[in-house]
Protein backbone atom coordinates (compact mmCIF):
# COMPACT_ATOMS: atom_id res chain seq x y z
CA UNK A 1 0.00 0.00 0.00
CA UNK A 2 1.10 3.30 -0.59
CA UNK A 3 1.63 4.69 3.25
CA UNK A 4 1.90 8.74 3.97
CA UNK A 5 4.43 9.82 6.34
CA UNK A 6 4.28 12.27 8.45
CA UNK A 7 6.99 14.01 9.15
CA UNK A 8 6.96 13.26 5.81
CA UNK A 9 10.45 13.42 5.72
CA UNK A 10 11.48 11.30 8.72
CA UNK A 11 14.26 8.94 7.22
CA UNK A 12 12.88 6.44 9.98
CA UNK A 13 9.28 6.35 9.07
CA UNK A 14 10.32 5.89 5.46
CA UNK A 15 12.55 3.26 6.37
CA UNK A 16 10.02 1.13 8.39
CA UNK A 17 7.39 1.28 5.93
CA UNK A 18 9.88 0.00 3.09
CA UNK A 19 10.64 -2.43 5.09
CA UNK A 20 7.32 -3.94 5.52
CA UNK A 21 6.49 -4.21 1.97
CA UNK A 22 4.56 -0.77 1.33
CA UNK A 23 5.79 1.92 -0.93
CA UNK A 24 6.63 5.20 1.59
CA UNK A 25 5.25 8.21 0.31
CA UNK A 26 7.93 11.26 0.94
CA UNK A 27 8.48 14.67 0.21
CA UNK A 28 11.83 14.01 -0.59
CA UNK A 29 10.19 11.87 -3.89
CA UNK A 30 9.11 15.28 -4.83
CA UNK A 31 11.62 17.29 -4.46
CA UNK A 32 13.62 15.13 -6.22
CA UNK A 33 10.87 15.77 -8.94
CA UNK A 34 12.05 19.20 -8.87
CA UNK A 35 15.74 19.94 -8.42
CA UNK A 36 15.88 16.75 -11.12
CA UNK A 37 14.11 19.10 -13.68
CA UNK A 38 15.52 21.09 -16.16
CA UNK A 39 16.71 24.28 -15.29
CA UNK A 40 17.21 25.54 -11.90
CA UNK A 41 15.08 28.68 -11.29
CA UNK A 42 15.04 29.01 -7.54
CA UNK A 43 17.80 27.41 -4.99
CA UNK A 44 17.80 25.07 -2.94
CA UNK A 45 14.78 23.33 -3.60
CA UNK A 46 13.48 25.25 -6.39
CA UNK A 47 10.20 25.88 -5.13
CA UNK A 48 9.22 28.91 -7.20
CA UNK A 49 6.14 32.04 -6.32
CA UNK A 50 4.51 29.81 -8.77
CA UNK A 51 4.01 26.83 -6.25
CA UNK A 52 2.04 28.19 -3.21
CA UNK A 53 0.01 28.69 -6.09
CA UNK A 54 -0.92 24.97 -6.13
CA UNK A 55 -1.51 25.04 -2.96
CA UNK A 56 -4.85 27.17 -2.77
CA UNK A 57 -6.64 24.13 -3.72
CA UNK A 58 -6.11 23.55 0.09
CA UNK A 59 -5.73 26.83 1.73
CA UNK A 60 -6.89 30.23 0.91
CA UNK A 61 -4.91 33.46 -0.33
CA UNK A 62 -4.67 34.79 3.95
CA UNK A 63 -3.36 31.20 4.92
CA UNK A 64 0.75 32.06 4.83
CA UNK A 65 2.46 31.41 1.89
CA UNK A 66 5.04 28.87 3.62
CA UNK A 67 2.13 26.96 4.73
CA UNK A 68 0.39 26.83 0.55
CA UNK A 69 3.88 26.25 -0.52
CA UNK A 70 4.50 23.45 1.24
CA UNK A 71 1.16 22.15 0.54
CA UNK A 72 1.78 22.17 -3.24
CA UNK A 73 4.45 19.54 -2.37
CA UNK A 74 2.20 17.61 -0.65
CA UNK A 75 -0.56 17.28 -3.09
CA UNK A 76 0.72 14.52 -5.36
CA UNK A 77 1.51 12.38 -1.64
CA UNK A 78 -1.77 13.46 -0.28
CA UNK A 79 -4.00 12.26 -3.56
CA UNK A 80 -1.91 8.97 -3.54
CA UNK A 81 -2.33 7.88 0.03
CA UNK A 82 -4.00 4.50 1.13
CA UNK A 83 -3.05 4.89 4.81
CA UNK A 84 -1.02 6.85 7.04
CA UNK A 85 1.49 7.24 10.18
CA UNK A 86 1.42 10.18 12.23
CA UNK A 87 4.07 11.30 14.72
CA UNK A 88 3.12 13.75 17.00
CA UNK A 89 5.85 16.38 18.58
CA UNK A 90 8.91 14.95 17.09
CA UNK A 91 12.37 16.04 17.53
CA UNK A 92 13.94 17.70 14.94
CA UNK A 93 16.29 14.85 13.78
CA UNK A 94 13.68 12.79 13.39
CA UNK A 95 11.70 14.73 10.80
CA UNK A 96 10.05 18.21 10.40
CA UNK A 97 7.99 20.22 8.61
CA UNK A 98 8.70 23.08 10.23
CA UNK A 99 5.55 24.53 10.30
CA UNK A 100 2.56 23.82 12.90
CA UNK A 101 0.13 25.21 10.72
CA UNK A 102 0.82 22.83 7.78
CA UNK A 103 1.12 19.87 10.78
CA UNK A 104 -2.37 20.95 11.50
CA UNK A 105 -3.92 21.01 7.79
CA UNK A 106 -2.54 17.81 6.48
CA UNK A 107 -3.71 15.69 10.20
CA UNK A 108 -6.88 17.61 8.84
CA UNK A 109 -7.01 16.14 5.64
CA UNK A 110 -5.85 12.67 5.79
CA UNK A 111 -8.76 12.27 8.57
CA UNK A 112 -11.08 13.10 5.83
CA UNK A 113 -10.07 10.51 3.82
CA UNK A 114 -11.36 7.84 5.61
CA UNK A 115 -8.01 5.56 4.82
CA UNK A 116 -5.98 3.72 7.75
CA UNK A 117 -4.33 6.49 10.17
CA UNK A 118 -1.84 5.31 12.91
CA UNK A 119 -1.20 8.33 15.34
CA UNK A 120 1.49 8.14 17.48
CA UNK A 121 2.95 10.65 20.40
CA UNK A 122 7.35 10.83 19.71
CA UNK A 123 8.66 8.57 22.62
CA UNK A 124 10.58 10.03 25.14
CA UNK A 125 11.79 6.83 27.14
CA UNK A 126 13.58 3.99 26.02
CA UNK A 127 10.60 1.83 26.84
CA UNK A 128 8.06 4.22 25.11
CA UNK A 129 10.37 3.97 21.98
CA UNK A 130 10.12 -0.11 22.00
CA UNK A 131 6.58 0.10 21.81
CA UNK A 132 6.07 3.26 19.24
CA UNK A 133 8.28 0.76 17.07
CA UNK A 134 6.13 -2.22 17.96
CA UNK A 135 2.94 -0.11 17.42
CA UNK A 136 4.01 0.71 13.85
CA UNK A 137 5.16 -2.36 12.84
CA UNK A 138 1.77 -4.46 14.09
CA UNK A 139 0.32 -1.50 11.93
CA UNK A 140 2.06 -2.04 8.83
CA UNK A 141 1.91 -5.81 9.29
CA UNK A 142 -2.21 -5.25 9.02
CA UNK A 143 -1.94 -3.57 6.12
CA UNK A 144 -1.96 -5.43 2.69
CA UNK A 145 1.56 -5.60 0.94
CA UNK A 146 1.88 -3.46 -2.01
CA UNK A 147 2.29 -6.33 -4.72
CA UNK A 148 -1.36 -7.85 -3.43
CA UNK A 149 -2.51 -4.17 -4.19
CA UNK A 150 -1.84 -4.09 -7.41
CA UNK B 1 1.35 64.55 -6.41
CA UNK B 2 0.34 60.86 -8.26
CA UNK B 3 2.72 61.59 -11.26
CA UNK B 4 4.84 58.65 -11.77
CA UNK B 5 7.65 58.78 -14.24
CA UNK B 6 7.76 55.65 -16.40
CA UNK B 7 11.17 54.24 -14.67
CA UNK B 8 9.62 54.04 -10.79
CA UNK B 9 6.11 52.49 -9.67
CA UNK B 10 4.77 51.25 -6.79
CA UNK B 11 1.96 49.13 -6.46
CA UNK B 12 0.25 48.27 -2.77
CA UNK B 13 -3.28 47.03 -2.33
CA UNK B 14 -5.48 47.94 0.54
CA UNK B 15 -7.40 44.63 0.72
CA UNK B 16 -4.37 42.42 0.79
CA UNK B 17 -1.29 44.27 2.23
CA UNK B 18 1.12 43.48 -0.16
CA UNK B 19 3.32 45.80 -1.72
CA UNK B 20 5.49 46.43 -4.72
CA UNK B 21 8.13 48.51 -5.51
CA UNK B 22 9.44 48.37 -9.27
CA UNK B 23 12.43 49.79 -10.50
CA UNK B 24 13.94 48.94 -13.75
CA UNK B 25 17.53 49.85 -14.03
CA UNK B 26 18.19 49.98 -10.35
CA UNK B 27 20.23 46.54 -10.20
CA UNK B 28 22.89 47.68 -13.06
CA UNK B 29 23.41 51.05 -11.30
CA UNK B 30 23.37 49.26 -7.76
CA UNK B 31 26.08 46.82 -9.26
CA UNK B 32 28.51 49.40 -10.62
CA UNK B 33 28.19 51.34 -6.99
CA UNK B 34 28.37 48.47 -4.86
CA UNK B 35 31.31 46.27 -6.97
CA UNK B 36 34.08 48.13 -5.29
CA UNK B 37 32.69 48.04 -1.87
CA UNK B 38 33.03 45.20 0.78
CA UNK B 39 31.23 42.25 1.03
CA UNK B 40 28.35 42.02 3.44
CA UNK B 41 27.50 38.64 5.02
CA UNK B 42 23.90 38.87 6.13
CA UNK B 43 22.59 36.58 8.40
CA UNK B 44 18.82 35.39 7.32
CA UNK B 45 16.73 33.90 9.65
CA UNK B 46 13.25 32.87 8.16
CA UNK B 47 10.58 30.63 8.47
CA UNK B 48 8.97 29.45 5.25
CA UNK B 49 10.95 31.35 2.51
CA UNK B 50 12.33 28.35 0.60
CA UNK B 51 9.03 27.06 0.56
CA UNK B 52 7.16 30.64 -0.58
CA UNK B 53 9.62 30.31 -3.19
CA UNK B 54 10.90 33.87 -2.49
CA UNK B 55 14.33 32.51 -1.41
CA UNK B 56 16.16 33.49 -5.19
CA UNK B 57 14.51 37.16 -4.76
CA UNK B 58 16.04 37.42 -1.41
CA UNK B 59 19.36 36.12 -2.62
CA UNK B 60 19.40 38.26 -6.04
CA UNK B 61 18.43 41.80 -3.54
CA UNK B 62 21.75 40.63 -1.22
CA UNK B 63 23.75 40.23 -4.35
CA UNK B 64 22.45 43.35 -5.97
CA UNK B 65 24.36 45.57 -2.61
CA UNK B 66 27.34 43.21 -2.42
CA UNK B 67 26.08 41.02 0.03
CA UNK B 68 25.91 37.06 0.67
CA UNK B 69 23.01 35.96 2.97
CA UNK B 70 24.37 33.47 5.45
CA UNK B 71 22.74 30.79 7.65
CA UNK B 72 24.28 30.62 11.11
CA UNK B 73 25.67 27.59 12.31
CA UNK B 74 23.79 25.46 15.37
CA UNK B 75 23.59 22.43 16.82
CA UNK B 76 20.60 20.03 17.28
CA UNK B 77 20.85 20.65 21.07
CA UNK B 78 20.56 24.11 20.76
CA UNK B 79 16.99 24.39 18.96
CA UNK B 80 15.90 21.71 21.53
CA UNK B 81 16.21 23.75 24.20
CA UNK B 82 15.73 27.34 22.84
CA UNK B 83 11.97 27.64 24.02
CA UNK B 84 13.40 27.58 27.66
CA UNK B 85 16.69 29.85 27.34
CA UNK B 86 14.85 32.47 24.69
CA UNK B 87 11.39 32.05 26.96
CA UNK B 88 8.83 31.57 24.04
CA UNK B 89 7.07 28.26 23.53
CA UNK B 90 6.04 27.71 19.62
CA UNK B 91 4.46 25.24 17.67
CA UNK B 92 6.34 25.65 14.34
CA UNK B 93 10.16 24.31 14.72
CA UNK B 94 11.44 26.55 11.96
CA UNK B 95 10.90 29.04 14.71
CA UNK B 96 12.84 27.50 17.31
CA UNK B 97 15.37 26.92 14.76
CA UNK B 98 15.36 31.18 14.02
CA UNK B 99 15.40 32.18 17.61
CA UNK B 100 18.56 29.39 17.99
CA UNK B 101 19.69 31.38 15.09
CA UNK B 102 19.59 34.66 16.30
CA UNK B 103 21.45 32.91 20.00
CA UNK B 104 24.36 31.65 18.21
CA UNK B 105 25.00 35.29 16.92
CA UNK B 106 24.14 36.88 19.93
CA UNK B 107 26.95 34.48 21.74
CA UNK B 108 29.25 35.32 19.32
CA UNK B 109 29.55 31.73 17.74
CA UNK B 110 28.59 33.25 14.09
CA UNK B 111 30.45 36.45 13.06
CA UNK B 112 27.81 38.39 10.54
CA UNK B 113 27.42 42.43 9.65
CA UNK B 114 23.77 42.41 9.60
CA UNK B 115 20.73 40.21 10.16
CA UNK B 116 17.67 39.96 8.06
CA UNK B 117 14.56 38.14 9.84
CA UNK B 118 11.88 36.89 7.48
CA UNK B 119 8.30 34.91 8.15
CA UNK B 120 5.37 34.49 6.33
CA UNK B 121 3.02 37.27 6.28
CA UNK B 122 -0.16 36.28 8.18
CA UNK B 123 1.48 33.64 10.81
CA UNK B 124 0.48 34.94 13.68
CA UNK B 125 3.07 32.99 15.73
CA UNK B 126 5.68 33.90 13.58
CA UNK B 127 4.88 37.54 13.90
CA UNK B 128 5.56 37.49 17.49
CA UNK B 129 8.59 35.42 17.18
CA UNK B 130 10.24 37.55 14.48
CA UNK B 131 9.15 40.90 16.56
CA UNK B 132 11.09 38.98 19.36
CA UNK B 133 13.87 37.70 17.45
CA UNK B 134 15.12 41.42 15.99
CA UNK B 135 14.76 43.06 19.50
CA UNK B 136 17.02 40.57 20.99
CA UNK B 137 19.75 41.04 18.04
CA UNK B 138 19.37 44.69 18.46
CA UNK B 139 19.60 44.94 22.07
CA UNK B 140 21.90 42.72 22.32
CA UNK B 141 24.51 42.99 19.63
CA UNK B 142 23.67 46.37 18.27
CA UNK B 143 24.47 44.72 14.92
CA UNK B 144 21.53 46.09 12.11
CA UNK B 145 18.46 44.23 11.56
CA UNK B 146 15.09 44.34 9.57
CA UNK B 147 11.96 42.01 9.40
CA UNK B 148 10.14 41.47 6.97
CA UNK B 149 6.57 39.94 6.25
CA UNK B 150 6.43 37.74 3.19
CA UNK B 151 4.13 36.68 0.62
CA UNK B 152 4.85 34.54 -3.22
CA UNK B 153 4.63 37.75 -4.44
CA UNK B 154 7.27 39.64 -2.65
CA UNK B 155 10.17 40.26 -5.16
CA UNK B 156 13.81 41.36 -5.11
CA UNK B 157 12.64 44.75 -5.98
CA UNK B 158 10.57 44.95 -2.75
CA UNK B 159 13.70 43.87 -0.82
CA UNK B 160 16.23 46.32 -2.43
CA UNK B 161 15.76 49.34 -0.30
CA UNK B 162 15.59 47.49 2.86
CA UNK B 163 18.61 45.59 1.85
CA UNK B 164 20.55 48.49 0.55
CA UNK B 165 19.59 50.10 3.95
CA UNK B 166 21.22 47.33 5.99
CA UNK B 167 24.00 46.82 3.95
CA UNK B 168 24.83 51.00 4.24
CA UNK B 169 24.40 50.69 7.87
CA UNK B 170 26.99 47.70 8.00
CA UNK B 171 29.01 49.21 5.86
CA UNK B 172 29.22 53.27 6.19
CA UNK B 173 29.14 53.61 10.01
CA UNK B 174 32.32 56.41 9.44
CA UNK B 175 29.93 58.43 6.87
CA UNK B 176 27.03 58.22 8.86
CA UNK B 177 28.28 59.22 11.93
CA UNK B 178 29.29 63.00 9.98
CA UNK B 179 27.52 65.26 12.43
CA UNK B 180 27.79 68.70 10.48
CA UNK B 181 28.16 69.76 7.05
CA UNK B 182 31.19 71.12 5.49
CA UNK B 183 32.10 73.20 2.18
CA UNK B 184 28.96 73.51 -0.36
CA UNK B 185 27.56 70.56 -1.27
CA UNK B 186 24.38 69.35 -2.45
CA UNK B 187 21.67 66.99 -2.01
CA UNK B 188 18.71 66.00 -4.08
CA UNK B 189 15.83 63.89 -2.66
CA UNK B 190 13.82 62.69 -6.00
CA UNK B 191 10.62 61.46 -4.35
CA UNK B 192 7.56 59.53 -5.78
CA UNK B 193 5.87 63.03 -5.52
CA UNK B 194 7.97 65.73 -5.20
CA UNK B 195 11.59 66.40 -5.73
CA UNK B 196 13.47 68.43 -3.68
CA UNK B 197 16.88 70.07 -3.58
CA UNK B 198 18.83 71.44 -0.93
CA UNK B 199 22.43 73.52 -1.33
CA UNK B 200 24.69 74.17 1.92
CA UNK B 201 27.46 75.76 3.18
CA UNK B 202 29.65 75.41 6.30
CA UNK B 203 26.58 73.59 8.20
CA UNK B 204 23.57 76.33 6.87
CA UNK B 205 21.28 75.62 4.19
CA UNK B 206 21.72 78.43 1.72
CA UNK B 207 19.04 77.09 -0.83
CA UNK B 208 15.96 75.11 -1.34
CA UNK B 209 14.07 73.93 -4.17
CA UNK B 210 10.78 71.75 -4.19
CA UNK B 211 8.83 70.75 -7.48
CA UNK B 212 6.35 68.02 -8.35
CA UNK B 213 7.99 65.14 -9.45
CA UNK B 214 6.52 64.71 -13.20
CA UNK B 215 9.83 63.11 -15.14
CA UNK B 216 12.34 62.39 -12.98
CA UNK B 217 15.14 63.73 -14.47
CA UNK B 218 13.86 67.09 -15.92
CA UNK B 219 12.10 67.45 -12.24
CA UNK B 220 15.60 67.29 -10.70
CA UNK B 221 17.35 69.68 -12.81
CA UNK B 222 14.26 72.13 -12.20
CA UNK B 223 14.27 71.57 -8.53
CA UNK B 224 18.37 71.83 -8.27
CA UNK B 225 18.77 75.09 -10.45
CA UNK B 226 15.81 76.73 -7.86
CA UNK B 227 18.09 76.08 -5.24
CA UNK B 228 21.55 77.01 -7.24
CA UNK B 229 19.38 80.15 -7.95
CA UNK B 230 18.46 80.80 -4.58
CA UNK B 231 21.89 79.95 -2.94
CA UNK B 232 23.65 82.07 -5.65
CA UNK B 233 25.87 79.82 -7.45
CA UNK B 234 26.45 77.82 -10.31
CA UNK B 235 27.13 73.72 -10.53
CA UNK B 236 30.42 74.50 -11.05
CA UNK B 237 30.53 75.67 -7.54
CA UNK B 238 29.35 72.57 -5.32
CA UNK B 239 32.03 70.56 -4.19
CA UNK B 240 30.14 66.99 -3.75
CA UNK B 241 26.32 65.82 -4.84
CA UNK B 242 24.45 63.46 -2.97
CA UNK B 243 21.27 61.93 -4.06
CA UNK B 244 18.30 59.83 -2.39
CA UNK B 245 14.83 58.85 -3.26
CA UNK B 246 13.39 56.85 -5.69
CA UNK B 247 15.03 58.46 -8.69
CA UNK B 248 18.35 58.65 -7.09
CA UNK B 249 19.91 56.24 -9.43
CA UNK B 250 19.09 58.33 -12.41
CA UNK B 251 19.76 61.48 -11.42
CA UNK B 252 23.11 60.48 -9.85
CA UNK B 253 24.25 58.89 -12.70
CA UNK B 254 22.91 61.97 -14.64
CA UNK B 255 24.59 64.62 -12.58
CA UNK B 256 27.35 62.79 -11.86
CA UNK B 257 26.53 62.44 -7.63
CA UNK B 258 29.49 61.50 -4.99
CA UNK B 259 26.63 59.61 -2.89
CA UNK B 260 23.54 57.50 -4.44
CA UNK B 261 22.06 56.74 -1.77
CA UNK B 262 18.81 54.80 0.22
CA UNK B 263 16.06 57.43 1.89
CA UNK B 264 16.48 55.19 5.00
CA UNK B 265 19.64 56.02 6.10
CA UNK B 266 20.13 59.37 4.83
CA UNK B 267 16.21 60.65 6.41
CA UNK B 268 17.44 59.36 9.51
CA UNK B 269 20.17 61.64 9.22
CA UNK B 270 18.81 64.52 7.96
CA UNK B 271 16.13 64.15 10.28
CA UNK B 272 18.31 64.09 13.66
CA UNK B 273 20.15 66.52 11.93
CA UNK B 274 17.05 68.93 11.16
CA UNK B 275 15.89 68.61 14.95
CA UNK B 276 19.21 68.34 16.73
CA UNK B 277 18.73 65.34 18.17
CA UNK B 278 22.18 63.53 17.13
CA UNK B 279 23.07 61.35 20.20
CA UNK B 280 21.10 59.04 21.59
CA UNK B 281 18.05 57.07 20.53
CA UNK B 282 15.39 59.14 18.51
CA UNK B 283 12.41 57.18 16.19
CA UNK B 284 11.79 58.88 13.02
CA UNK B 285 8.43 58.55 10.89
CA UNK B 286 8.31 59.49 7.27
CA UNK B 287 4.88 59.40 5.84
CA UNK B 288 5.48 59.73 2.21
CA UNK B 289 3.46 60.24 -0.73
CA UNK B 290 3.49 56.83 -1.39
CA UNK B 291 5.01 54.73 1.28
CA UNK B 292 5.78 55.15 4.82
CA UNK B 293 9.53 54.59 6.71
CA UNK B 294 9.65 53.98 10.65
CA UNK B 295 13.34 54.11 11.49
CA UNK B 296 14.72 53.47 15.20
CA UNK B 297 17.72 55.58 15.46
CA UNK B 298 20.76 55.61 17.75
CA UNK B 299 23.21 58.29 17.52
CA UNK B 300 22.02 59.14 14.11
CA UNK B 301 22.70 55.55 12.26
CA UNK B 302 19.70 53.47 12.15
CA UNK B 303 19.09 50.08 14.01
CA UNK B 304 15.47 48.76 13.05
CA UNK B 305 13.41 50.26 10.56
CA UNK B 306 10.20 49.24 8.74
CA UNK B 307 9.22 50.52 5.38
CA UNK B 308 5.37 49.50 4.17
CA UNK B 309 3.39 50.50 1.31
CA UNK B 310 1.48 48.75 3.09
CA UNK B 311 -1.88 50.55 1.82
CA UNK B 312 -2.01 53.53 0.37
CA UNK B 313 -4.27 54.72 2.83
CA UNK B 314 -1.91 55.16 5.11
CA UNK B 315 -0.22 57.80 2.71
CA UNK B 316 0.38 61.06 1.70
CA UNK B 317 -2.00 60.50 -1.43
CA UNK B 318 -5.00 59.57 1.17
CA UNK B 319 -4.81 63.15 2.84
CA UNK B 320 -4.38 64.41 -0.64
CA UNK B 321 -7.74 62.95 -1.87
CA UNK B 322 -9.51 64.29 1.38
CA UNK B 323 -7.96 67.83 0.61
CA UNK B 324 -9.30 67.69 -2.84
CA UNK B 325 -13.09 66.38 -2.01
CA UNK B 326 -13.00 69.24 0.30
CA UNK B 327 -12.26 71.61 -1.63
CA UNK B 328 -9.41 73.06 0.33
CA UNK B 329 -5.27 72.59 -0.98
CA UNK B 330 -3.08 70.32 1.04
CA UNK B 331 -1.66 72.87 2.68
CA UNK B 332 -4.69 73.74 3.77
CA UNK B 333 -5.99 70.69 5.30
CA UNK B 334 -3.76 70.59 8.41
CA UNK B 335 -4.65 73.93 9.92
CA UNK B 336 -8.78 72.71 9.22
CA UNK B 337 -7.64 69.34 10.86
CA UNK B 338 -6.61 71.50 14.40
CA UNK B 339 -10.09 72.91 14.07
CA UNK B 340 -12.12 69.31 13.80
CA UNK B 341 -12.59 66.19 16.04
CA UNK B 342 -12.14 63.12 14.48
CA UNK B 343 -14.31 61.14 17.09
CA UNK B 344 -17.29 63.57 15.51
CA UNK B 345 -16.95 61.06 11.94
CA UNK B 346 -17.49 57.39 11.72
CA UNK B 347 -15.12 56.24 9.41
CA UNK B 348 -15.40 52.14 8.60
CA UNK B 349 -12.37 51.24 6.52
CA UNK B 350 -8.88 52.79 6.26
CA UNK B 351 -8.80 52.12 2.51
CA UNK B 352 -8.25 54.92 0.08
CA UNK B 353 -11.40 53.90 -1.44
CA UNK B 354 -13.91 52.90 0.90
CA UNK B 355 -12.10 55.47 3.50
CA UNK B 356 -12.63 58.24 1.63
CA UNK B 357 -16.64 56.72 0.74
CA UNK B 358 -17.12 57.13 4.46
CA UNK B 359 -15.61 60.73 4.83
CA UNK B 360 -18.18 61.65 2.05
CA UNK B 361 -21.38 59.79 4.12
CA UNK B 362 -20.22 61.85 6.50
CA UNK B 363 -20.37 65.50 5.09
CA UNK B 364 -23.21 64.04 3.51
CA UNK B 365 -24.37 63.35 7.04
CA UNK B 366 -24.29 66.80 8.01
CA UNK B 367 -19.85 66.44 9.59
CA UNK B 368 -18.39 69.83 9.03
CA UNK B 369 -15.19 70.07 6.98
CA UNK B 370 -12.51 70.45 10.17
CA UNK B 371 -14.23 67.32 11.63
CA UNK B 372 -13.57 65.61 8.34
CA UNK B 373 -10.26 67.12 8.01
CA UNK B 374 -9.27 65.37 11.51
CA UNK B 375 -10.93 62.04 10.90
CA UNK B 376 -8.74 61.95 7.94
CA UNK B 377 -5.77 62.83 9.32
CA UNK B 378 -6.73 60.06 12.63
CA UNK B 379 -6.76 57.77 9.96
CA UNK B 380 -3.01 57.54 8.59
CA UNK B 381 -1.66 57.70 11.93
CA UNK B 382 -4.08 55.22 13.48
CA UNK B 383 -3.25 52.86 10.33
CA UNK B 384 0.76 53.56 10.64
CA UNK B 385 0.47 52.89 14.48
CA UNK B 386 -1.48 49.79 13.96
CA UNK B 387 0.28 48.23 11.24
CA UNK B 388 3.69 49.67 11.15
CA UNK B 389 4.99 51.00 14.67
CA UNK B 390 4.91 47.47 16.32
CA UNK B 391 7.69 46.82 14.11
CA UNK B 392 10.20 49.09 15.80
CA UNK B 393 10.41 50.43 19.21
CA UNK B 394 9.41 53.48 19.22
CA UNK B 395 11.60 55.68 22.20
CA UNK B 396 11.55 59.44 22.31
CA UNK B 397 12.25 62.07 20.94
CA UNK B 398 9.49 61.25 17.92
CA UNK B 399 10.90 62.87 14.84
CA UNK B 400 8.25 63.65 11.92
CA UNK B 401 9.60 64.35 8.92
CA UNK B 402 8.45 64.69 4.95
CA UNK B 403 6.09 66.99 4.01
CA UNK B 404 3.50 65.43 5.41
CA UNK B 405 4.73 66.28 8.31
CA UNK B 406 3.41 69.87 7.64
CA UNK B 407 -0.13 68.86 7.35
CA UNK B 408 -0.29 70.17 11.36
CA UNK B 409 -3.44 67.85 12.00
CA UNK B 410 -1.32 64.59 11.33
CA UNK B 411 1.36 65.31 13.61
CA UNK B 412 -0.64 66.13 16.23
CA UNK B 413 -2.92 62.67 15.43
CA UNK B 414 0.37 60.60 15.83
CA UNK B 415 0.66 62.66 19.17
CA UNK B 416 -2.41 61.36 20.73
CA UNK B 417 -2.19 57.74 19.60
CA UNK B 418 1.50 57.60 21.04
CA UNK B 419 0.95 59.47 23.83
CA UNK B 420 4.81 61.51 23.33
CA UNK B 421 5.16 64.47 22.28
CA UNK B 422 6.31 64.87 18.39
CA UNK B 423 8.73 66.97 16.79
CA UNK B 424 8.38 68.32 13.46
CA UNK B 425 12.00 70.03 12.56
CA UNK B 426 12.37 73.12 10.66
CA UNK B 427 12.23 72.05 6.38
CA UNK B 428 10.81 68.53 7.51
CA UNK B 429 10.00 68.23 3.61
CA UNK B 430 13.46 68.90 2.20
CA UNK B 431 14.94 66.07 5.33
CA UNK B 432 15.82 63.81 2.49
CA UNK B 433 17.68 66.51 0.23
CA UNK B 434 19.58 67.68 3.68
CA UNK B 435 20.76 64.36 4.65
CA UNK B 436 22.18 63.91 1.25
CA UNK B 437 23.86 67.19 1.34
CA UNK B 438 25.57 66.39 4.93
CA UNK B 439 26.96 62.82 3.80
CA UNK B 440 27.41 64.19 0.46
CA UNK B 441 30.56 66.52 2.26
CA UNK B 442 32.03 63.48 3.34
CA UNK B 443 32.79 62.84 -0.44
CA UNK B 444 34.89 66.14 -0.37
CA UNK B 445 38.17 65.05 -0.04
CA UNK B 446 37.83 62.06 -2.35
Amino acid sequence: MKVFIYPTNSLILYDMVERFGHEPLAIMQEIGKKVRSQGLDSPPMNITPEDPKFGLKYAAVEVPAGVRGRMSLLDPLLTKAEAAIIVNDPVISFGCMGCARTNELVNFLLRGKKIPILKLDYPSTEEDAKLFVYKISEFLKSLKPAEENK
Amino acid sequence: MSVQDDNISQKSCAGCGEEKEIAPGIGHALKKITATENLVRVAQLSCGAEYSGIQDEIDSAAKQVNAIMVYPEIDIADVESIEEEFGLKVASPDLRLMMARAKSIVTGKVHVDAVFVATCFRCAEAAIVRSEVRRYIHEKTGIPVISYSFTERTTAATLLTRMEALTTTARRKSLLAREKQTGLTAGIDSGSTTTKAIIMKDNVIIGKGWVPTIKVIESAEEAFNNAMKEAGITRSDIQALGTTGYGRFLIGEHLKADLMQEEITVNSKGAVYLADKQKGVATVLDIGGMDNKAISVTDGIPGMFTMGGICAGASGRFLEMTAKRLGVSITELGSLALKGKASNVKMNSYCIVFGIQSLVNSLAGGSTPEDVAAAACHSVAEQLFEQQLQEVDVKEPVIMVGGTALIEGLPKAVEELLKVKVIVPPNAQYIGAVGAALLASGFINK
